[in-house]
């Protein structure tokens, strides 16, 4: 394409023109605006709204409680998805199934996810009744309204997205090379440990990080199947709180402002974790 | 020998069964919600006493689902038109051109996929209630655009690339103006690739609930939020007719999916975020 560029202005450059206004606008401004904004609090000096965060427990201790929640919930729907999808990483009709399968409950949304749980995870549920039948557990099951329920909706709506994303890093691997190792005598197990597993590293970084962030930002589930006022009291329940009940915009702002930097220590700290991994293309031939 | 044969074979038997519990479960929590939507009176039972649909009805009332579905209509069909509108043509000039600062720009369009709708979503709700726009259905409709925009331009950029640029020139050749190319020839080959992006959008956008919730009004609610307040003040109201309102807001989200999944491969669903921008 070296042969389109030119010296002179390039005017088909215009096509980005609203894109990136709009992105400015309604991005870029907003977040520089709520940056300013959380070092302007209703009282005090320009670093009181985040001395209040750190000094009072049930704002501080709403990343402590959002982490509890969205490590475990990260850990377990990557940990599971890479076998399955290591599994199912040549196309065939089963692999087109299950993928079809596990779209729905990425698009039913945390929403309905939460509704759903409350019948069916509840003490009158389903689930409930088939354990009492069975006399595996005689009491009504505690699964809503607390830790579990959430973490229960994390991995429903988390898993599926943890899969698909593994599947398609898994499946952008050039399938030469583990067909090599076959013919060299590699078993199973030591194609995936020599071969892809390096080559998957920097995929599974991004996945983990991904996840991660879908699970930190959980609140329709925090709310609707956890309980709001304490054990899930995550971070994004007061930024909320701060905004929408007690009108305190400066707050919520440095609410959000922590929210993200959390986020991107986190982010940061596995993306650079895979550094110390292999660099390089993972596709065959031409990119 | 034999005894890695019968491991491995255990190993994708635990592997099917871990599959099949998740599976069997999330079909069985959603046969639940249509089972009391449909239920009489449920209480600790199998099964309901009788059967009704009057839930459904209820719900179209109570929850005022007309007007509510019209706004979600309202809202994704605009949001997918404006996401093509602007972003199919900066996804054509990442395709097609380099140029100082294009990774910056790629990074740009990045971000807001990367970033939880939560954390820029209060800024966003604070300036929008400064401008007057937040609770209008304007005012949704613009922030739902800050993911779909960039995922639009993530997905047609690579799509974009593949098309051989020798029918653009060729075109050019033969004397077309640009409308005239565009028209005739960018157009016809985009729609596929467009069209595929739309529905994912649509998708995405039908099931948006963070930042619609954030800038929504009572007469500007899409239904996934308007779900959300029925099941949050469920104790006031029959649950099932908040389970019929579910399973309203279920049918349509399916259907829409099925039509993209004719066209769209499911791993496409999940932003599929390229690490490194393409500089062809």
């Amino acid at each position: 394409m070296t042969q389109l560029e030119t010296s002179s202005f390039d005017r088909s450059l215009l096509l980005l023109v609203p894109a990136t206004l709009f992105m400015i606008v309604l991005f870029v401004y907003p977040f520089l605006y709520g940056l300013q904004l959380s070092f302007r609090p209703a009282e005090g000096g320009w670093l009181a709204n985040y001395a209040k965060f750190f000094a009072t427990d049930n704002l501080w201790g709403t990343i402590g409680t959002t982490l509890k929640l969205a490590v475990p919930a990260t850990v377990i729907n990557l940990g599971v998805a890479l076998p399955i999808a290591y599994q199912m990483r040549n196309k065939s009709r089963y692999q087109k199934w299950i993928t079809t399968l596990l779209v729905i409950p990425l698009t039913l949304g945390t929403v309905l996810i939460a509704q759903g749980m409350l019948g069916y995870f509840g003490p009158k549920g389903w689930l409930s009744q088939a354990l009492q039948f069975l006399h595996i557990y005689d009491d009504p099951i505690r699964l809503t309204h607390n830790y579990w329920g959430v973490l229960i909706s994390l991995i429903i709506s988390g898993f599926p997205f943890a899969f698909l994303l593994t599947l398609s890093y898994i499946t952008g691997i050039d399938p030469t090379l583990p067909r090599a190792a076959a013919t060299l005598g590699a078993s199973p197990w030591n194609q995936f440990r020599h071969i892809y597993l390096p080559l998957l590293v920097p995929g599974l970084a991004m996945a983990f990080a991904l996840s991660f962030v879908q699970a930190f930002s959980v609140f329709p589930s925090a709310v609707l199947l956890g309980s709001p006022a304490g054990a899930t009291r995550v971070i994004s329940i007061a930024a909320y709180e701060a905004a929408f009940e007690q009108y305190d915009y400066s707050m919520a702002s440095a609410v959000a402002m922590v929210m993200g930097l959390v986020q991107l220590v986190v982010v940061v700290a596995i993306l650079s974790a895979r550094g110390m991994f292999y660099r390089g293309p993972v596709s065959g031939g031409k990119g | 020998m034999d005894s890695h044969r019968l491991l491995a074979k255990l190993w994708k038997s635990l592997i099917a069964l871990v599959m099949a519990f998740f599976v069997i479960n999330v079909a069985l929590m959603v046969a639940a919600v249509a089972t009391s939507s449909v239920a009489r009176r449920w209480l600790g039972t199998w099964l309901p006493e009788g059967y009704t649909l009057g839930w459904y009805l209820a719900a179209w009332k109570e929850f005022q689902l007309g007007s509510v579905l019209w706004v979600t209509v309202e809202v994704v069909a605009a949001v997918v038109f404006l996401s093509i509108l602007i972003g199919v043509p900066a996804a054509y000039a990442l395709a097609r051109r380099n140029f100082p600062g294009k990774r910056l720009l790629m990074g740009l369009f990045l971000i807001p996929l990367m970033v939880p709708p939560i954390t820029y979503g209060i800024p966003l709700a604070t300036v929008m209630y400064q401008a007057h726009i937040a609770g209008t259905i304007f005012g949704v409709i613009l922030s739902n655009m800050i993911p779909a925009v960039p995922f639009m331009i993530l997905v047609m950029t690579p799509f974009i690339e593949q098309i051989d640029t020798n029918l653009e020139s060729a075109a050019r050749v033969f004397g077309a103006s640009t409308f005239k190319l565009f028209w005739h020839v960018l157009l016809p080959l985009l729609a596929p690739g467009i069209l595929a992006a739309s529905l994912l959008v649509l998708v995405r956008t039908i099931g948006m609930f963070e930042l619609t919730f954030l800038t929504a009004g009572p007469d500007s609610q899409t239904l996934v939020v308007a779900l959300y307040y029925a099941v949050f003040a469920a104790g006031v109201r029959a649950p099932q007719s908040v389970d019929a309102m579910a399973i309203i807001y279920m049918t349509i989200t399916l259907v829409w999916l099925l039509i993209a999944l004719q066209f769209v491969n499911p791993t496409q669903l999940v932003s599929r975020v390229k690490e490194h921008p393409q500089t062809a």
